[in-house]
């Protein structure tokens, strides 16, 4: 078989799935600690720092195009995974299993993943888009950090971004250790530590997202 | 008609091999040619389709099930014998051979077992080389145990699932030819005539049981795998859907039917618990190794078992058979079970049981395993908790499935068990090419009579029927299909089909159009419940006969007033029940008329007329050294023919196990 | 144990045949005991409706005993019922009380088309099994059984994964109706043993080709699949297969 057949299979839409996921996976790590540089409390300043190398630098940039790309594959196939995966069942059973079998949302990744979509709208946006349009129309980098203190300060905006991490919170306790799955990596000495990381990763990462729109609502970081 | 059973001539050790490197061979491109029908996907037929397709020939396999995979050789438990001698205890193909024809009572032939024992060290190699995951011992090799009374260790096992694993691995192989095109699979098929032409069976009627269509199918040799008829006594621990069917439609087109009142009782199954009952369980003989069996000392006793003190118990196998206890073979620990409950002895509800006890075994182990772990003056209750892990190690899968079954705990309480209808011996008569008295027809495995005499040892059931599948069958059909080469196939538009098809189609007319009030569940209810009255364990004359009169009756009430609901054209399972149903009451008829003619006691049959003294077991070599070849004459008609049994080599005794 | 009987409202799904429509039918079934197995239960109400002249239910069983995989029944939402590893036939109605109301359907899988009530159609795990679960040594071809050693703790993994015995109930309870379980029981019991190393390639790629052509879902990882298989098959088979999967894709060799 091609390259492209073996992606092509079940497991190979699979493995596409896992091998964007955990790119997207570092993604947020790395996205997580430049976002924290907040927290320093200094008014933005290390924060701008960061974000001024992440918006100008050739190669971050670069990969920025893959990341979107990588994106676009995950939410594509995932949706398409989901809707021939539905497709499998013409008749629905009566009475289902629910929770007894199995965890709500790992049945429940193509809504969380939609969820998170929905949310990710809205986060490119507010800061991503006005900040390469203006970098793009020669308005140069905007500063961020005030654009946070200003966008946070609306409820909505804060609900709508609690929100959507916990939905990626959800996401992650299922995508992270189905990752490492279906790389044939959960083996028995393996599955324990996989699935600790996982969770471990799944509530930081989503919790310290969710408490910048907090800390700038509640005035915690001014 | 004198039978031929075509044993090659020369010493015991040769005539396998001089067999086979004289018998005729076909060639390859003549194999193509050559269309086989194979009835049954257990392990023989699984293992002579896969086989015989990977050889060349054409083959079409059929099965009832939905998957060839669930034949009922999938429910074998404890394991395989063959002559390997890894364990370096004495063992060898004379020795195999030797306890098999004891174990069956000196009534098996000597040139077919010692064949059987011959090959049973390649069974193990194919098998292993199949990916059979066998038990194995740290050092990474084979790991045997002893099995059903014998001194040495040859027995192969998969847990408590060997069946499964021999099955599977032969289920692969056939799936393998299927896909390479070499072997056409109809699952959900039944075989309902053999085809003659010119005195040869040349082919099958089977029903699609999904559509209920007929279908004509052409064979130059046709061969029945279909294992064995416990079901006509209801209750056994056959599948539901085991029957004689194809075997029966074989017998009225002139196979003998050899010995049919050979059935093997088996000692340690859950009692019966009910009239819902549908089936029986077995638990692995394995089970006794273990396990000490006994009844309470006083009759009628009700109270808990574990309430009984040891002085109040009958260990009755321990009593009666000092050298062998609770491992004397099957048909001995059955009778003696039966003895027990007759005299009301018997435990539980029904009265019609005994206690299988671990409770020894558990102390026993765990004050090994406190030993071991050096805690040699550890308490009872941590030296019980020690022996249970043990125990569960050993026997866990089978534990559970009693609890599930019972509601129980075995731990605590003592298993109940008691005997249940296991394997037949008996089955069509074939020759040493195990070909029957119809030319070109074939049996195999269970459903042939086979090589277990009066009674068949623990773990030679499996062996048989892989050997006759994976290296019996494919040299003797080709001995005789050498000769076949020039014939082509037949359209199945010939006279001999459409008349066959007709006399099918006519059957199941005739069944749907009696609309009587009985079903075919309470029919063979009752079938069941006069062939182990007056036909199982224990037999007399006057039973028998009453037996004979009793069968005849319900024949004529069945074809009269049976109930089948639903249509012929349709998945209609009542259908398919009420036809094998009918050929259960005719081979019923047919067991007892052995069963009265032989008056002796042999194998797990106890003729109540031969007994010894004591109330042993009286053999009457004799008389009744002879397979008894039934021939089909009509209704109700059956002629016996006689092969005689001729011992060159072993000579026969009275099994002792006192 | 205490013995008890009751009366049970069953609904359950009846279809003619694979073309016609079904719909749910409502029985009641009187005086059951605890101690009858669920089957033994079905043969009661079957017993029951040939007396009154109705059709009986149809429904695959064969060998009762919880090994030949042919019970399928979806049983109150659960593949074979509620018990942690037990097939349909060694569920036993102690599990129920009286007035209990029990809905039965059928395996639900584009892949296991209905042919009958709660009968399905489950060829498509021989053809995948055909497409390469097996290792291709004709007969005669071995060598002697123990002139391979084979690692202990493997051959138990192996006997392990081997345990399977093609039921369906993964695929029936895999909200994706997809037959991973399966299909990674069989390919991890043959790589995990020396014999099947020639062909492990080839074997994952053909057989999961086939499990696709089949027409089953695929696996999201949910795991509901282990949870209700009644040999207790471990998701690490599934991890084993996608690790074969990949093996064969990262192998530079032409064939797989």
């Amino acid at each position: 078989m091609n390259w492209k057949q073996y992606f092509s299979t079940s497991i190979g839409k699979k493995l596409q799935m896992s091998l964007t996921g955990l790119f997207l996976i570092l993604f947020l790590l790395v996205h997580c600690y430049i976002n924290a540089q907040i927290f320093y409390m200094d008014g933005g300043k290390r924060f701008d720092e960061a974000a001024h190398f992440m918006g100008t630098n050739f190669v971050i940039r670069t990969v920025e195009l893959g990341l979107f790309a990588f994106l676009f594959i995950h939410i594509i196939q995932g949706l398409l995974l989901w809707s021939k995966n539905r497709s499998r069942r013409s008749v629905g059973y009566q009475v289902s299993a629910g929770n007894k079998t199995s965890a709500w949302y790992s049945r429940s990744m193509a809504l969380l993943g939609t969820l998170i979509l929905m949310f990710l709208v809205l986060h490119l946006f507010k800061f991503w888009g006005p900040n390469r349009f203006s970098q793009l129309t020669g308005g140069g980098e905007l500063k961020l950090y005030d654009l946070m203190r200003e966008e946070f300060q609306l409820t909505w905006v804060v609900v709508v971004y609690v929100l959507g991490c916990i939905s990626l919170g959800w996401h992650l306790i299922h995508g992270f250790y189905s990752a490492f799955q279906t790389l044939g990596l959960n083996t028995f000495k393996y599955k324990g530590i996989i699935r600790t990381i996982g969770i471990g990763f799944s509530i930081i990462v989503p919790l310290i997202f969710a408490l910048m729109p907090i800390a700038f609502y509640m005035h915690w970081v001014i | 008609m004198a039978l031929n059973s075509k044993i090659p001539a020369g010493s015991i050790e040769t005539k396998w091999e001089k067999y086979k490197s004289t018998c005729k061979l076909v060639n390859p491109a003549n194999k193509r040619q050559l269309e086989i029908i194979v009835v049954g996907t257990g392990l023989a037929g699984a293992s002579a389709a896969a086989s015989l397709g990977e050889m060349g020939y054409k083959v079409k396999a059929f099965c009832f099930q939905d998957s060839p995979r669930r034949a009922h050789s999938i429910a074998a438990q404890g394991g395989i014998n063959a002559a390997k001698n890894y364990q370096n205890d004495g063992d060898s193909t004379y020795r195999l051979f030797y306890d098999t024809i004891k174990g069956g009572d000196y009534r098996a032939r000597e040139g077919n077992v010692h064949r059987l024992a011959e090959v049973s060290a390649n069974i193990i190699d194919q098998c292993v080389a199949q990916g059979v995951p066998f038990a194995r011992e740290y050092g990474g090799l084979l790991s045997n145990r002893s099995f059903g009374g014998t001194q040495v260790q040859r027995t192969f096992y998969a847990a408590g699932q060997t069946g499964q694993q021999l099955l599977i691995g032969a289920y692969q192989g056939l799936e393998r030819q299927i896909s390479l095109g070499n072997v056409e699979m109809h699952s959900r098929h039944e075989m309902l005539e053999v085809v003659k032409i010119d005195g040869k069976a040349r082919g099958i009627i089977a029903r699609d049981l999904v559509t209920g269509e007929l279908e004509r199918h052409f064979g130059h040799a046709v061969l029945l795998c279909t294992g064995g008829y416990g079901n006509v006594f209801y209750l056994s621990t056959n599948a539901m859907g085991s029957n004689v069917t194809a075997a029966w439609k074989a017998h009225k087109q002139g196979a003998f039917f050899g010995n049919p009142c050979f059935t093997q009782i088996h000692p340690t199954c859950i009692p019966v618990s009910g009239d819902h009952q549908s089936k029986l369980t077995l638990m692995s003989e394995s089970l006794r190794n273990d396990g000490r069996i006994w009844v309470p000392k006083a009759k009628g006793d009700s109270r808990k078992p574990t309430d009984i003190p040891e002085e109040e118990r009958d260990y009755y196998l321990e009593r009666r058979y000092p050298a062998f206890g609770n491992l004397v073979p099957r048909d001995v620990a059955s009778r003696a079970a039966k003895e027990r409950c007759d005299a009301g002895f018997g435990v539980g509800s029904s009265k019609m049981a005994v206690y299988l006890d671990f409770a020894s075994a558990i102390e026993r182990y765990g004050k090994v395993e406190a030993h071991k772990q050096g805690k040699g003056g550890a308490d009872k209750a941590t030296i019980i908790a020690l022996g249970r892990d043990v125990v569960k190690e050993k026997y866990g899968n089978l534990f559970d499935m009693y609890a599930k079954i019972t509601g129980e705990d075995p731990y605590e309480v003592p298993m109940r068990i008691y005997p249940a209808v296991h394997y037949t011996m008996g089955g069509l008569w074939v020759d040493y090419e195990l070909m029957t008295t119809v030319p070109n027809l074939y049996a195999l495995g269970e459903a042939n009579f086979s090589d277990h005499g009066a009674n068949r040892l623990g773990a030679s059931a499996l062996m048989q029927g892989l050997a006759d599948g994976y290296f019996v069958i494919p040299y003797t059909m080709g001995n005789n299909l050498a000769d076949d080469i020039r014939t082509k196939a037949i359209p199945t538009d010939h006279p001999a089909f459409v008349a066959a098809e007709k006399e099918v189609n006519d059957r199941i007319n005739r069944l749907m159009n009696i609309k009587g009030k009985e079903s075919v569940e309470s029919f063979h209810k009752r079938l069941g419940k006069i062939m182990w009255d007056k036909c199982g364990m224990g037999r007399n004359a006057k039973g028998l006969t009453e037996a004979i009169e009793e069968i005849r009756a319900l024949r004529k009430e069945f074809w009269s007033n049976v109930r089948i609901p639903g249509d012929i054209k349709e998945y209609n399972p009542e259908l398919d029940k009420a036809g094998r149903v009918a050929d259960f009451i005719e081979l019923g008829e047919l067991m007892c008329i052995d069963a009265l003619n032989r008056n002796e006691s042999c194998g797990g049959h106890f003729r109540e007329e031969s007994q010894t003294e004591d109330g042993e077991a009286l053999r009457d070599d004799e008389k009744y050294m002879y397979v008894a070849a039934w021939e089909y004459k009509g209704e109700s008609n059956f002629e016996m023919h006689k092969e005689d049994l001729i011992y060159d080599v072993v000579h026969p005794s009275a099994r002792s196990y006192k | 144990m205490q013995h008890y009987n009751m009366n049970l409202t069953l609904k359950v799904w009846k279809q003619k045949n694979n073309k016609a429509k079904g719909s749910f039918e409502s029985y009641q079934v009187k005086n059951v005991s605890s101690e009858m197995s669920f089957l033994e239960m079905f043969d009661v109400l079957n017993e029951q409706l040939v007396a009154e002249g109705k059709e009986p239910i149809a429904f695959d069983h064969d060998c009762r005993e919880g090994i030949c995989g042919m019970c399928s029944m979806y049983i109150n939402g659960r593949a074979h019922g509620p018990w942690h590893e037990t097939t349909t036939c060694q569920l036993h109605m102690r599990e129920y009380k009286d007035g209990d109301t029990i809905v039965v359907e059928p395996w639900r899988a584009n892949a296991f088309p209905v042919i009958k009530d709660l009968v399905v159609d489950r060829t498509a795990f021989d053809r995948i099994i055909g497409a390469g679960g097996y290792i291709s040594v004709n007969t005669g071809n071995a060598v002697d059984a123990n002139s391979l050693p084979i690692d202990k703790q493997k051959a138990d993994e192996a006997f392990a994964a081997a345990t399977c015995i093609g039921c369906g109930a993964c695929v029936a309870a895999c909200p994706n109706a997809s037959a991973m379980l399966f299909v990674s029981a069989k390919v991890s019991h043959l790589a995990l043993l020396p014999q099947g190393d020639p062909e492990r390639k080839i074997r994952a790629v053909n057989m999961v080709q086939q499990m696709d052509t089949e027409g089953f879902g695929s696996c999201t990882n949910i795991g509901a699949c282990e949870a209700e298989c009644p040999k207790g098959i471990s998701l690490e088979n599934i991890a084993r297969l996608n690790r074969e999967y990949l093996g064969s894709m990262l192998s530079g060799s032409k064939q797989g």
